[in-house]
């Protein structure tokens, strides 16, 4: 799958996107928020608060048992601030 | 129609076009965004908006286009921009146009706030501290909440 940083999340993570082949065990959004904060300092901290982590699955918000598939192109961002 | 783009647009010119030709517009109501100088206490030098190309896109097409299920409008615009901008840059346009005003003031509205919580852009305002990514403010989604419910009939 394809995973996209945007903004202070991909200041922490240290880049804008990168391919990963997804564990067996990680099913959906949370799984896979959980599962990237144990990637490393960097990851640790840009997840460290759930709760200022939003998420899109195919250019499409998302909630967090948002179930994720190989192939799937997966952004992660804090709350949006345009306008 | 949507764009989003780095470079200025000129608001008379972007209105005349929407209007061009459609002779049943009554009314035609737009928004401006425009880049502040001051955030809360600070003063802020300049700001570099960033997006998430193919979700903005998408994400501004169906707000567009909810609102024009919603109301009966004539055209809609919506042109967002990304990149540096300074204080008093234009950032956003919507305009909504209509046989009657009331539909093209309230989409105007309803496109604006939609867009301020939903469209995937990011504010990093300089700041004498230095950089600093703008918090999302509970009041914007309160905005949205309004609308949801209106569509209740509350």
């Amino acid at each position: 799958m394809k995973l996209l940083y945007f903004a202070w999340i991909r200041e922490h993570v240290g880049t804008s996107a990168e391919e990963i082949s997804r564990p067996d065990d990680v099913k959906t959004v949370s799984d896979l928020i959980a599962w990237l904060a144990g990637r490393g300092d960097g990851y640790a901290t840009a997840f460290a608060d759930t709760a200022l982590v939003r998420a899109a699955v195919n250019q499409e918000h998302v909630d967090p048992l948002h179930p994720v598939a190989d192939g799937d192109e997966i952004a992660f961002f804090p709350p949006v601030t345009g306008g | 129609m949507i764009r989003v783009q780095q470079e200025d647009f000129d608001l008379g010119g972007e209105l005349q076009a929407m209007s061009a030709g459609r002779t049943g517009i009554g009314g035609l109501c737009s928004f401006v965004g425009l880049v502040r100088d001051m955030a809360g206490d600070a003063e802020i030098g300049g700001m570099t908006l960033e997006h998430y190309p193919g979700m903005t896109e998408r994400a501004l097409e169906e707000i567009e286009a909810e609102a024009q299920a919603r109301w009966p409008l004539e055209a809609t615009l919506i042109i967002h921009r990304y990149g540096r901008l300074e204080p008093g840059d234009q950032i956003v346009l919507v305009a909504a146009a209509s046989a009657h005003r009331e539909a093209a003031f309230e989409a105007c509205h309803y496109l604006i706030d939609f867009l301020k919580t939903r469209a995937p852009f990011w504010k990093l305002e300089e700041t004498p501290d230095g950089p600093k990514w703008v918090d999302a403010r509970a009041s914007d989604d309160d905005a949205v909440a309004r609308w949801a419910a209106k569509s209740r009939g509350n």
